[in-house]
């Protein structure tokens, strides 16, 4: 991790809470993959291992009232806005408490009071709605910025370039932030997308492209604050890409093993992004250790809990079946 | 209206009175905004004085930008996944868009939006997420009477399609037949908390006249509309189809026949009831649909007719769709292509003999 200017500036409680997001959206994801591995049935769930340095720094640069959209790989996107695990873990187990109430699953996974978008499975497609966002924002003049996560593989989707270019004509405050982890499902980057860097395509829509380290939460922080900040003083929109590593194949079923090596997979672990805040943070003395591992014994214990509570909760009642259809009247 | 002055009642086109529920609408509510290709035209060039240089396919948008200004009133580039997708976004954050997509023959280029996006959002969040979107989609050939009306869009301009929306839970389909209830259901979308298509017939828009309160009033979604009373069968038609069957209706009247003629006006969610409880007095039917037949609407009333009324009919359940192919050029194939009012009689002849 390298020392930029106005990082110290970041106050400790910033970094503690960084550390404490990264380390519950590890802890919710390998939880979930040991229990999808014995047996509980979650659907097809894409864990985030390895990116939680996207999530995070990203989520640490808005407000509140911000808005994100997110993809398939959306669990740390979700935690990284605020969500309850308990409520998420619920959702994943098709629970009546579940973020939404059983009828969405891990590739709709959302909390909407947080200004969540969706979770959007359509790659691509949810980058649409962030500039939707953004307009409302704009029309309504309540100076809030929509952050729009995707992934490498949507970056060659026509609704990305769309979103971009309306988004940059009407000048909207909106956050592009690309998680070029190497591969869309086993295609891997360098095959499908025509530029070394996608950040190189912001040129095409006229905004601010910047392409950052995604392994180092203070870079993605940094990046993602200066963009928000452009973005809220009605300059526009911008692109950030995250280059960043999915520790586990592309779904629970995939073996990544038939498309890329074990080496490469350990050279991307040296650079977890978990491991260099906490390496960075207690080399500086900013933080202990012990307080770090006290983070990772709370986060064990909430996620102990939030399976408690997905599996103790009821199931939905038959009749969820035909509602919410159609919007009823207010 | 409290005040109890009387109100004006003028005939309007079809596409004028579109455009008085949207202005209307737009003046109650500022969350209304007004998106599509050349709603406006000439966005931009305002210095030229012409800011409204198209008004939208059908006109039905004009004179919009000069009174709401370019805020509210967005001329899009040519991207309908893109345009859309940030109406759904709008939808969900507070904004109430209203699209306009040239002709529904595009829907490819935004179907995803329309089929996984604005009509699941609800759904699959639980209900957590509301979606006041109405997307606008031109459809079917200005042909017919090629003779008067010319026409001759092609394979790629002149189609129907709706059966391809009203197929997705929770989209609601409107088709507005004449300019009372264009109006009346276009407040009824901007005022719906979820997703609305509203189809509005290409030759309607200019040719449908009638009169129309100036008042603002909704028509409700979800309910068909018996617009001809009759006792011997019943012609169910949509959108222009409804015109024809009034057509019909009146040849028959001459021969001694009393058709009843409900119009649909709603496909989803399409208000069966009406059609069944007709049938049952009629015990006759033809569904008349500008459609191509494979999975189109009027199979698919056809069937719950056949699956509801089966006691009732005296004879088998009848259906007038366009033929099993794109929609041909040349003036004369496009005659042959568009159900008409002697196709219909036809039909009405196998049952009644």
């Amino acid at each position: 991790m390298i020392d930029r200017p106005g990082q110290e500036a970041i106050p400790r409680e910033g970094l503690l809470w960084m550390y404490e997001r990264m380390s519950l959206i590890r802890e919710f994801e390998e939880r979930l993959k040991w229990l999808v591995e014995t047996g509980v049935p979650a659907g097809p769930v894409h864990y985030c291992t390895g990116q939680e340095a996207v999530a995070v720094g990203v989520c640490a640069a808005l407000e509140a009232g911000d808005w994100i959209a997110s993809t398939h790989r959306g669990h740390g996107h979700c935690i990284a806005k605020g969500a309850d695990v308990r409520r998420m873990m619920a959702e994943l187990y098709g629970k009546s408490s579940g973020t939404n109430r059983g009828k969405g699953g891990s590739m709709h996974i959302t909390d909407a009071s947080l200004g969540m978008l969706g979770v959007n499975p359509i790659v691509g497609m949810g980058v649409t709605h962030a500039v939707g966002a953004g307009l409302s924002s704009k029309v309504r003049q309540s100076k809030q910025v929509a952050a729009a996560f995707f992934g490498d593989g949507a970056s060659s989707q026509g609704a990305v370039h769309e979103a971009m270019n309306l988004a940059a004509i009407w000048k909207l405050p909106v956050v592009f932030v690309c998680e070029n982890n190497g591969y869309a499902d086993a295609t891997p980057v360098e095959y499908a997308v025509a530029v070394n860097n996608i950040a190189d395509r912001a040129a095409a829509y006229n905004m601010p492209g910047l392409s950052v380290d995604g392994q180092d939460v203070l870079a993605v922080w940094s990046a993602a604050d200066a963009a928000v900040r452009h973005a809220r003083a009605g300059e526009g929109p911008s692109l950030v890409e995250c280059k960043t590593y999915r520790y586990y194949g592309h779904h629970q079923g995939d073996d990544p093993h038939r498309y890329r090596t074990v080496e490469e997979e350990n050279a991307a672990r040296e650079r977890d992004c978990i491991q260099r805040l906490r390496r960075w943070a207690t080399t500086k003395k900013l933080i202990s250790a012990d307080e770090l591992d006290a983070i990772e014994t709370k986060n064990r214990a909430l996620l102990d809990d939030a399976v408690r509570f997905a599996e103790q909760s009821p199931l939905p009642d038959p009749s969820e079946l035909l509602t919410d259809v159609y919007v009823a009247e207010p | 209206m409290s005040t109890g002055a009387r109100l004006a009642i003028r005939e309007l086109t079809f596409s004028q009175a579109l455009n008085e529920a949207i202005r209307l609408e737009m003046r109650r509510d500022p969350a209304v905004i007004v998106m599509g290709e050349d709603i406006a035209g000439a966005a931009g060039r305002a210095h030229l004085g012409m800011v409204d240089a198209w008004g939208g396919a059908l006109r039905a948008t004009r004179g919009l930008i000069t009174e709401f200004g370019p805020q509210r009133v967005l001329d899009t580039p040519i991207s309908e996944m893109g345009f859309v997708g940030a109406a759904v976004g709008a939808a969900m954050t507070g904004l109430r868009p209203i699209v306009e997509v040239m002709f529904v023959d595009l829907v490819g280029c935004c179907y995803d939006q329309l089929m996984n996006q604005a009509a699941k959002m609800h759904y699959m969040t639980g209900g957590q997420v509301r979606m006041p979107l109405v997307v606008r989609m031109a459809y079917g050939t200005r042909g017919g009477k090629p003779q008067t009306y010319g026409g001759g869009a092609g394979a790629q301009h002149s189609q129907t399609l709706y059966s391809v929306l009203a197929h997705i839970p929770g989209l609601k389909v409107v088709v507005p037949s004449t300019a009372y209830n264009a109006k009346g259901l276009m407040i009824s979308a901007i005022r719906d908390d979820g997703p609305v298509i509203v189809m509005e017939h290409k030759f309607l828009g200019a040719a449908a006249k009638g009169n129309v309160p100036e008042e603002p009033y909704t028509v409700p979604i979800g309910h068909s509309e018996i617009v001809r009373r009759g006792s011997d069968l019943t012609l169910c038609g949509i959108g222009r189809m409804s015109h024809v069957c009034l057509e019909a209706a009146q040849e028959l009247e001459a021969s001694g026949i009393s058709a009843e003629v409900v119009d649909v006006l709603t496909l989803a969610p399409l208000d069966e009831n009406t059609i069944l409880e007709s049938v049952r007095r009629t015990h006759r039917i033809v569904v008349v649909d500008e459609d191509t037949p494979t999975a189109s609407m009027a199979r698919d009333i056809a069937a719950r007719v056949a699956e509801q009324a089966f006691d009732w009919l005296d004879a088998p359940v009848k259906t007038v769709n366009a033929p099993e192919t794109p929609v041909p050029f040349a003036a004369v194939l496009e005659a042959q292509y568009v159900p008409t009012a002697e196709r219909v009689l036809d039909a009405v002849h196998e049952l009644i003999g």
